[in-house]
């Protein structure tokens, strides 16, 4: 069961794992973003999303934006004294003494359609079927319906969306044609939760304004 | 309708405020001048701005309120909250190892992430990260804010001023007892926000924080109110010209958020003509400085019967 997405926002912020004291965007949505905007509108433990394709509508484009941001965690050692001792003076986070200021560089006007198909999980039920699951997303998309509002990254950056019908064109891009390929890197492209949450990475290239996402499964990927 | 239950109903709500000779939110990348969208000088006011007046006002609105503490407030101590989360559930829990991590069993961990939430309003509406340290969970809240931006292109001044003192000795014989600052204002700006209420983040079984009917009115209250308590020298006078919210018949929705939005339009007025912002019309008209200079109009054609329209007071 495939579905097409079009989503689109004023700003995006797809952090880089290496990056992300002060958040660097990947150039375009990962996988993993993708999936959870899916996910934001329809979802079940008896389905996976798996992303096949996300295609590119706007120029990659940048801005930065620094904000305050809260520091530092308080350390166990100091809680474990101030426990023994009875109290709990000391072991406290002052918000505004542990500011930090952190810069973002963060994605402007983007817009992507996701490809994508799901399949059932273990956790299927007699009554889980492929296309109720399907229809139950198309139905969603199409009214504008969500679970939660799906974002671009982050919250603050909220994410707009439309179902693309099976045979509609893709909606106008204005994503560069020349060049034809563009190589993005190893890019993230998924959290694998069964594994101890370990990252799994993917080389990412954008070939005539899509990049083409490999299966969970595929050799290609790298941990 | 029972006021504590949660928010069983979609929503999307779109806050203009204003500015006049003041800072909204200054720029710590940019010595403290306003915001700037450095591709259209339109300014900018963040998600986390707003956030924190949206605290700051229920906290000082509804003092010593049962369920209203704030978590985040400023000179809080966040892991005394925890603590006190810990206290309330699992007393006899006192190792600082054992605080580290979540309890074992799901119903525990999931009985103080509830605790923190019926005690905290802001982390029934907007969630918190409880990881710090003495861990108490995370949650998500319905509540989310986009960033706010003007409707039309803003031009921050430089103001530079005197004071009739110095701070050190040193200063006070160099500068001849003088020092000079500056300021920054925007000398008028309309800033227009976009926030959703995801109903399911309320009242979802496991993952609902319990943000209650009694909640989304005071978030309205608070949106309306903020500015007001919120003085000081470098804002200026801010102040909430206008609230529409979109109030949805189901918990999903009944629209796509952005046909909504659209409905909401901004037009320049001047001297009783009225073209939409960027008009070429307007292109000899002088600059917007007041309130007045501009019309807000809702479309309610052809709404869904499905969507309801509300402008708290």
């Amino acid at each position: 069961m495939s579905v097409r997405l079009h989503v689109w926002g004023e700003r995006a912020c797809f952090t880089r794992p290496e990056f992300k004291v002060e958040r660097v965007s990947y150039d375009v949505l990962t996988p993993s973003a993708a999936r959870g905007i899916l996910e934001a509108i329809h979802w079940k433990p008896a389905i996976r999303w798996h992303i096949d394709r996300i295609h590119v509508l706007r120029p990659i484009r940048f801005q930065s934006i620094r904000r305050n941001e809260v520091g530092a965690k308080a350390s166990a050692a100091n809680a474990r004294s101030a426990m023994k001792a009875g109290h709990t003076n000391g072991v406290g986070l002052i918000v505004e003494d542990n500011r930090q200021q952190r810069a973002a560089t963060i994605l402007v006007d983007v817009a992507y359609v996701i490809e994508a198909h799901f399949t059932m999980t273990a956790k299927a039920g007699a009554e889980d079927n492929a296309a109720k699951h399907a229809s139950m997303f198309n139905r969603r998309a199409e009214a504008g319906q969500c679970f939660h509002r799906p974002c671009l990254g982050t919250r603050e950056f909220a994410a707009e969306f439309a179902l693309l019908k099976p045979d509609a064109p893709l909606p106008e891009s204005s994503f560069p044609a020349e060049p034809k390929q563009i190589d993005l890197g190893w890019m993230l492209y998924d959290v694998d939760f069964a594994n101890g949450a370990s990252s799994r990475f993917f080389r990412a290239r954008i070939v005539d304004g899509a990049v083409a996402v490999p299966p969970a499964d595929s050799p290609e990927l790298a941990t | 309708m029972n006021s504590s239950a949660a928010v069983q109903n979609r929503h999307e709500f779109v806050l203009y405020f204003d500015v006049t000779n003041g800072n909204p939110n200054g720029d710590p990348d940019a010595g403290n001048l306003p915001r700037l969208d450095p591709e259209t000088n339109c300014g900018l006011v963040t998600d986390v701005a707003l956030k924190r007046k949206v605290r700051n006002y229920v906290a000082l609105a509804r003092p010593d309120m049962p369920g209203h503490e704030i978590y985040m407030s400023e000179g809080a101590t966040l892991n005394n909250q925890h603590k006190k989360a810990w206290s309330a559930v699992l007393p006899d829990v006192t190792k600082a190892d054992e605080l580290k991590k979540l309890p074992k069993e799901e119903a525990k961990s999931r009985e103080l992430t509830r605790w923190m939430c019926a005690n905290f309003w802001d982390i029934r509406a907007f969630g918190a990260v409880m990881t710090t340290g003495v861990n108490a969970g995370q949650v998500r809240g319905p509540v989310q804010f986009s960033f706010a931006r003007s409707v039309e292109q803003i031009l921050p001044l430089e103001i530079a001023i005197t004071r009739m003192a110095a701070t050190t000795e040193a200063d006070a014989e160099a500068k001849g007892g003088r020092t000079m600052g500056r300021k920054h204002i925007v000398p008028y700006g309309l800033y227009r926000a976009h926030g959703y209420v995801s109903a399911p983040l309320a009242s979802h079984a496991v993952k609902g924080t319990g943000f209650s009917t009694a909640d989304l009115e005071l978030l309205w209250e608070a949106l309306c109110n903020m500015f007001d308590h919120d003085r000081s020298a470098a804002r200026g006078e801010m102040s909430t010209r206008k609230l529409i919210v979109f109030r949805h018949a189901s918990a999903l929705g009944n629209a796509q958020a952005q046909s909504l939005f659209d409905r909401v339009k901004t037009f320049r007025v001047y001297q009783g003509s009225r073209h939409e912002i960027g008009s070429p019309a307007t292109g000899n008209w002088p600059v917007a400085r007041k309130w007045e200079d501009y019309e807000v109009t809702i479309d309610r054609d052809g709404l869904p019967e499905t969507v309801e329209i509300i402008e708290p007071h």
